[in-house]
Formats: structure tokens, C-alpha cells, sequence
């Protein structure tokens, strides 16, 4: 083992291994800091910007910031759990999330977030874009309407080959994923399910499959998002 | 066009990282990129399809549909619309008979619209395959179209003659003026170029150098202002055999355009700053990455390039010092204003799409190709040249304590001197509107969208990076000016375009940002309205970069200072909410049905 950092978390005295990322570093002293593009072990991106701490006044999203020797961080602050409240509910205000009918109702990551932050209406109007429901690859439908762009296909899946199977199309308000479609037609089963999976929410859905674990039963049904740590 | 492609990807050696060159090229010879050449590009660059269209879907100059044999992009800046921009673009429209972002069922013209083209100071402009026609007007427009369709030649087209200074050169002929009002130690015509590479340089270690700049407390005239002695440093003690210097001449923040000029009159200099930090760094290879609109200039940069190397200012062993070598080359960007950010710059440079990169690490550690880099502003170079000739102190004895030497600002708007100034740090508001002819202003738009808009009771303060720091762009604007309307708004529509929509905040804020103005711009605002502007735009503050962190600026810099504007649009103090409409809800509804409510 490396050497260790140490540091404090909203007071309470922490140690990581040296230039861990901050969200990393925190869990292993069982504190919790809420995220959504983040995947660990895969190389972070700050896109969602809801792990967002404050160290030394000073702004930044623990995904991709490291700890050092001595660093004070805040994270659960009302005025951090604000804007982590308001981030999630831009999210939802920005596409079509309906999670009656959601597949991923139960283990959908924004809603579990939803749930913790007690967002009941959003503060901002709905904007209802037009998106569409991408059915043109035979293993996987992409609902653009629930995607929240976090990158997290784009930077799990690869081809064999190591060439990028999805990709961001556009920018800024128009940005959405493009999925190659030869490299989504010879998708292997497998990739499939680890695309499903790594979609934090019910953007990226299994084609002819759903509904297998009932309502009420899935993973954020039981557990509150974050409780692994809390308890 | 099969063909074509492959004589481009091979004249890059089917490197991704050349992506860039090689849409641009691709989008230049067929006017276009289509599905086929994206495909063709995807095989030869052994990537996917999807690394190719991400490309290529980020810049606004990519199109995967033809834009016309005549591509006319007019600008939609602030200036470009107080200038009659809307009367030249209802007049292509009229000419043409076809709505912009559309193409002649000929093909013949394409309408299209651009961000600041970096001419403020001759607005309206437009960019037509390539070339800049400044300063147009519904007749030119006319007679613009109407030479089109006669089928004369780019060269026909132009009737105004060429401009002053060096766009009058063989290898711009731009019908661009330069407008440079005031000149100052920087800019000074008083120069030898080479001095400094020739008989400074072989006398002084890199260290010295770097010293040199660090007395002279020069910092980024890109408008973030870190020091560049500082940043030389940190890339130099950065252990690496390969080193990259870049020149930022992305600039992109609306209002600017000193870097344009700079470009024009004084490439020497830059090219003579880039050699030196080189040789401060250890680098041996320099990009000057300039932004699209600029393209008219890259032949005239790439011969300089070429005689430099001829005198030896750059190539193997500079000024005969032994193994200094360095070597500069120009990238063009795509249309894009967060390339004028450095990470992104760097990624742009790379093939890739233009999003800023989570820091640290910084681009002095890791920048472009991971490699150590130093990305500066093109004034920032220059001013380290005449740092170099004259020293440290020389420079120090110009602007203030903490903003040392002099800033050369781009002045437009309204007043009747637009053009380049360049002023010793230090210099007020005030000072600067009488200098440019400006009187009975309603505002000040202090550094672009980007920075703050001021009204008279604030003119007293002063440019420096403790007050008003600006990376140079300065918009004037008189009492006629609708400021919540024609500036404001226009302001938060740039930054929704030009956003890289990486960060969920500065991807979604501004459009909520601006449905709340428009509502109260539609007079259906309240008190609350406002409130919740201001507090909605906190959220930004987490965004990655300046970009988004700034980009409700307008907004809130204009409810601090112009509040009664804000005010006066809100019907009566009312509480109650004005924002949904029951004739608009229910208008859908009513025309399929054919019946309608009876309202009073």
C-alpha cells in the first residue's frame, strides 16, 4: 500500500490512500457523496456535477478532484445539498422523465436522488423537449427522452477494439448520444447488458426484455441510494 | 469525392489526432460532409463512425448537408444587430427567397447565421466562403446576391478594395480595415523582428528568461490573467522530451477582435514571442490555433512560418544556440467559442470535440498529447517579446502596481472611433469613452458576455484585473439601445449555443434562464421572476469552466446594475402569475377541434 493522505470531511477526520479522487476516498470512510456520472474504476468526467464539494471555498466535483494531506472538505452543507437538489431537478426538467412507466423505476439512480433530496415538484418549469425512442438496433432501444448525458456509455463501452461505440452528437442544449449503428448492430449480448446496467437511468433499455424483478423490489425499493453507507 | 478523401486522410497520414484538418478540408472541397466521406473517414482513421460524427456535430462550420456553392454566414453579435443586421439579413432573405439556415433549391446560396465573427468594429459583417464582407447594407446585399446569381467569381464579388495595412497584401487581400487608434509600446512599429531571437536570446539561459518575464509581472491578456512567467516556469520543471507551446487566437468573446489585427500587423512579434517561450520552456513545437472565421489570414501566416525558417528563426539550432530547435504550425479551429478555453483548445487541436477538461491536472503537466504545454494569448506573446528587449522594469513602469503594462482593448458599439487601442493598464471607463468618441452612454459592456455590464454611475473604475478585468473587448451602448432585449438576451442566446453541453449546469441553466427574461421581456413577468433569476444562476457557479460559470453574467451583472429596466417590464409589482397563457395552451386543442372558448 501507498501512503495515506489525511484529511477531514465536514469535520470528521478521514484517511484515503494518497490521490484518490475525493468521492473515492470518502466512501471508504463511509460517507456519502451523492453522484451520477461517476463509475468507479473508469476515468471520471464531471458531467453531472452532483458531487460537487467545497474545499477551500473554492467549487469542485469530487469524481475527479484527489485527496491530499490536509484538505478540509464540505460536502454535506445546506447550501451543497441545495445545489446538488437543484442539479437533479434541471435533470429532470430538461427531458421526459416519467417514472410510472419507466422500466428503470426502482433502479433508477435519478430517481433514487429524487427520493433523498425529497424533490417533490421542481423548482424550474418543464421544458418537454420533443426527443425521440431510438429502435433501430436489435439488442438495444435508447430513449433519448430519459438520457442525462453523463457520459457513462461513452466512456464503459467499447468495442473489441477499443473504438467508441457511443459518442455525444451536437452540443450544448442539442447535445445527445449517437450510437454507431454498425457497431450497435454486432453489439455482443454481453455489451448489451453492461450498457443496460451501466445507465443510470432508463436511457439505455434491453430490447424484448422488462419488467423481470417486479416494482417494489428493486434495488433503491429497499435500500435508499446512499444508505450502504449510512447505516 | 471518394477519392478526395483519401487523398486528404493521406495528406494528414491517416492520423486522428488530425481530425480537425481533415473535416475542415473534407467540408471545404465538397461543401459539405457527407454520411459516405464520415464513413470513409471512420475506416481510413481506424476509429468509428461515432468518434468521427463527434466530432464533427460539435462545430458550427461542419455540415453533414450541402451549404450552398455560396455559403453566406452573417453575424447575429450584439454590435452586428445594432449596426442594421436585421435589415441585410431580411434582404438576403428577400433576394434570395429562401429563410436563413436553408440553401437555394440550386444550390446556389446558403443562408446561414454565426457568432461574432471578430469585426465589431465594421459591422454588419458577413463571412462568404471564406472571405469577410464588413460594413454591409441592405444595397450591398442586393448587389451581392445579384453578382452571385450572374455567376461572377469570389474575386468579382468584391467592389470595396482591399483594406488598410496588410490586408491589402498579395496573400489576404481582405476588404478588412485595421482601425488601430492607439498604439502603444507594444504595438509600437518601432521593431526589428529577429532582435530578440538573434542577439538577445544566445546571451541569456532559459532561466533568465523566465525571470525576466516573472519581473515583468506580465499575466494572461486572454483575460484570466495568471502570470506567465509563472506558467513558463511550471511547464519548464515539467520533465519531458516533448513540449508543446500554443498561441491561443481563438478569439471568440463577442466584442473582440485586437487579436485579428494582431495577427494582421504584427505576426512577426508573435511568432518571435512563441520562440521564445520555446526556448524559456524547452519546447520544440509551436500550434497557432486560430479560430475559423480567421481563415482568410492562413496563407499569409503560413509563407511568414516559411520565411522564418529561412532565416532561421525557427528550424533546428535557432540564433545558433545547439539543440533549440522549434518549429510552428497552424490549426484551424471549426466554429466554436469554448475552444478559446485552453484544455479545450488543446482537445480541439487533438481531432476532438471541443470540451474543456477537469483540472488538475493542468496543461503545463498534461496537456496537448499529454504532454507538457503552455497555451497563451497572441497579445500576451508579443508583450513577452518587447519584455525581452526593453526588461522587466521598462515594462513594469507602464499600468499599475498589479496590472502591470499596457492592454490593447477592442472598442465598438457606440461611438464614433470603433477600433484598437492600446492603453496602459489603469485606464478608467470614462477616459475610455472620450477616447473612442463615445458620449450620452446608457452602458458599458466590460470584457464581452463574459464580464459585466456597467452604467455611467460605475464609469469611474478603472481596467485592471483588481477592478474591471477584460480580456479586451469593450461594447458601447447609447440610450437608444433596448439593453435587456438587444443585449442581454442576445448574450445568454450566445452562451446557449456555444455551450459544449458536457456540464449539466451550463447545458441546461441558460435556456431556463431565458425562458424566465423572455417571459418577462413578453411582459407576463413578476417580482419573483427576478428573484429567481438571480438565484437560479448559483447553480452555474459549479460548472467546469469560465464558460459556464460565467454564463449567466448577463443576466445577473445587468439585474445588479439595471434593475429598473428589469422594473419597469414587470406588470405593476403583480404577484400573481402572468406566465401561462390559456389562449396558448389550449390553441393546439382548438384548431383540431375547430371551436374555440369565448373569452372576455
Amino acid at each position: 500500500m501507498g501512503k495515506v493522505s489525511t484529511f477531514t470531511i465536514d469535520g470528521v477526520k478521514c484517511m484515503a490512500g494518497e490521490g484518490s479522487y475525493i468521492v473515492d476516498a470518502a466512501r471508504q470512510n463511509n460517507i456519502y457523496i451523492p453522484t451520477l456520472c461517476d463509475v468507479q474504476g473508469v476515468p471520471p468526467k464531471g458531467a453531472c456535477r452532483t458531487c460537487t464539494v467545497r474545499v477551500n471555498g473554492k467549487l469542485m466535483t469530487s469524481c475527479t478532484s484527489r485527496v491530499h494531506d490536509g484538505m478540509e472538505i464540505e460536502n454535506n452543507v445546506p447550501e451543497l445539498n441545495d445545489l446538488r437538489k437543484s442539479i437533479i431537478e434541471m435533470l429532470f426538467v430538461e427531458g421526459n422523465h416519467l417514472c410510472p412507466t419507466c422500466e428503470k423505476s426502482g433502479n433508477c439512480e435519478l430517481q433514487a436522488l429524487a427520493y433523498r433530496y425529497a424533490i417533490t415538484v421542481p423548482r424550474y418549469p418543464f421544458l418537454f423537449p420533443r426527443r425521440n425512442i431510438d429502435f433501430t438496433h436489435p439488442r438495444i432501444i435508447k430513449d433519448h427522452n430519459r438520457c442525462i448525458l453523463c457520459k457513462r456509455c461513452i466512456r464503459v463501452i467499447k468495442d473489441k477494439d477499443g473504438k467508441n461505440i457511443f459518442a455525444f452528437l451536437n452540443r450544448g442544449f442539442k447535445t445527445r448520444i449517437y450510437v454507431d449503428p454498425d457497431l450497435a448492430e454486432n453489439l455482443t449480448e454481453e455489451l448489451a447488458q453492461k450498457a443496460v446496467d451501466i445507465c443510470p437511468v432508463g436511457a439505455i433499455i434491453k430490447r424484448g426484455q422488462g419488467f423481470e424483478t417486479p416494482i417494489g423490489r428493486r434495488k433503491y425499493d429497499k435500500h435508499p441510494i446512499g444508505s450502504e453507507l449510512e447505516e | 469525392m471518394e477519392q478526395s478523401v483519401s487523398s486528404i486522410l493521406d495528406t494528414y497520414q491517416r492520423d486522428p489526432t488530425q481530425l480537425m484538418d481533415i473535416l475542415i478540408d473534407i467540408q471545404s472541397e465538397a461543401g459539405y460532409i457527407s454520411d459516405q466521406a464520415i464513413e470513409q473517414a471512420a475506416l481510413g482513421l481506424n476509429i468509428s463512425k461515432a468518434d468521427v460524427e463527434q466530432t464533427r456535430s460539435f462545430y458550427h462550420f461542419f455540415s453533414k448537408k450541402p451549404r450552398g456553392k455560396y455559403s453566406i454566414y452573417l453575424n447575429t453579435s450584439v454590435v452586428a444587430c445594432m449596426m442594421g443586421r436585421d435589415t441585410v439579413a431580411r434582404t438576403f432573405e428577400h433576394e434570395t427567397g429562401i429563410p436563413f439556415n436553408s440553401v437555394t433549391r440550386d444550390g446556389l446560396i446558403g443562408l446561414f447565421e454565426t457568432s461574432c465573427i471578430g469585426m465589431s468594429d465594421q459591422e454588419p459583417a458577413a463571412i462568404i466562403n471564406d472571405r469577410i464582407f464588413p460594413n454591409l447594407t441592405p444595397f450591398r446585399a442586393k448587389e451581392l446576391i445579384r453578382d452571385i446569381k450572374a455567376g461572377k467569381t469570389m474575386d468579382e464579388l468584391i467592389v470595396e478594395g482591399f483594406g488598410d495595412g496588410q490586408n491589402s497584401n498579395k496573400d489576404i487581400r481582405a476588404i478588412i480595415n485595421n482601425n488601430i487608434r492607439k498604439i502603444g509600446p507594444v504595438l509600437s512599429p518601432d521593431y526589428k523582428p529577429g532582435k530578440v531571437i538573434r542577439e538577445i536570446l544566445p546571451k541569456m539561459t532559459p532561466g533568465q528568461v523566465i525571470d525576466e518575464v516573472k519581473n515583468s509581472n506580465l499575466r494572461g491578456r486572454g483575460g484570466a490573467g495568471f502570470p506567465t512567467g509563472m506558467k513558463w516556469e511550471l511547464c519548464r520543471q515539467t520533465e519531458s522530451s516533448e513540449k508543446y507551446i500554443f498561441c491561443n487566437a481563438d478569439e471568440g468573446e463577442p466584442g473582440t477582435f485586437k487579436d485579428r489585427v494582431i495577427l494582421t500587423e504584427r505576426p512577426k512579434l508573435l511568432l518571435e514571442g512563441m520562440v521564445i517561450a520555446a526556448y524559456a520552456t524547452g519546447a520544440s513545437h509551436g500550434i497557432l490555433y486560430m479560430r475559423h472565421e480567421y481563415k482568410y489570414l492562413k496563407k499569409y501566416l503560413e509563407n511568414l512560418i516559411q520565411g522564418a525558417h529561412k532565416r532561421k528563426f525557427l528550424g533546428k539550432d535557432i540564433a545558433g544556440i545547439k539543440g533549440f530547435d522549434f518549429d510552428i504550425r497552424i490549426q484551424l479551429g471549426a466554429g466554436s467559442y469554448v475552444c478559446g478555453e485552453e484544455s479545450a483548445l488543446i482537445e480541439s487541436a487533438e481531432g476532438k470535440r471541443g470540451e474543456p477538461r477537469d483540472r488538475p491536472p493542468f496543461p503545463v503537466e498534461k496537456g496537448y498529447l499529454n504532454q507538457p504545454t503552455v497555451v497563451n494569448n497572441v497579445e500576451t506573446f508579443c508583450a513577452a517579446v518587447k519584455v525581452l528587449l526593453n526588461g522587466g522594469n521598462w515594462y513594469r513602469s507602464f499600468g499599475t502596481k498589479d496590472s502591470t503594462g499596457t492592454k490593447v482593448l477592442s472598442i465598438s458599439g457606440d461611438c464614433r472611433n470603433p477600433g484598437i487601442y492600446e492603453v496602459e493598464w489603469g485606464f478608467s471607463v470614462n477616459d475610455m469613452c472620450e477616447m473612442a468618441g463615445a458620449d450620452d452612454l446608457q452602458a458599458v459592456q466590460v470584457g464581452g458576455p463574459s464580464g459585466s455590464l456597467i452604467g455611467p454611475g460605475d464609469f469611474d473604475r478603472i481596467l485592471c484585473y483588481a477592478d474591471l478585468s477584460t480580456g479586451g473587448s469593450l461594447i458601447l451602448f447609447n440610450h437608444t439601445r433596448d439593453l435587456l432585449q438587444d443585449v442581454v438576451l442576445n448574450f445568454t442566446s450566445f452562451f446557449i449555443d456555444e455551450s459544449c453541453g458536457s456540464c449539466s449546469t451550463c447545458r441546461i441553466m441558460p435556456v431556463l434562464l431565458r425562458n424566465k427574461l423572455n417571459k418577462i421581456l413578453n411582459a407576463r413577468g413578476m417580482n419573483s421572476d427576478i428573484v429567481d433569476m438571480v438565484n437560479w444562476a448559483k447553480v452555474l457557479k459549479a460548472s467546469r469552466c469560465g464558460l459556464g460559470q460565467t454564463a449567466a453574467n448577463p443576466i445577473v451583472s445587468s439585474i445588479l446594475n439595471f434593475k429598473h429596466l428589469y422594473d419597469q417590464r414587470i406588470r405593476g409589482g403583480t404577484h400573481y402569475d402572468m406566465g401561462f397563457d390559456l389562449n396558448r395552451a389550449i390553441q393546439e386543442a382548438g384548431t383540431a377541434t375547430g371551436r374555440f372558448p369565448l373569452m372576455e
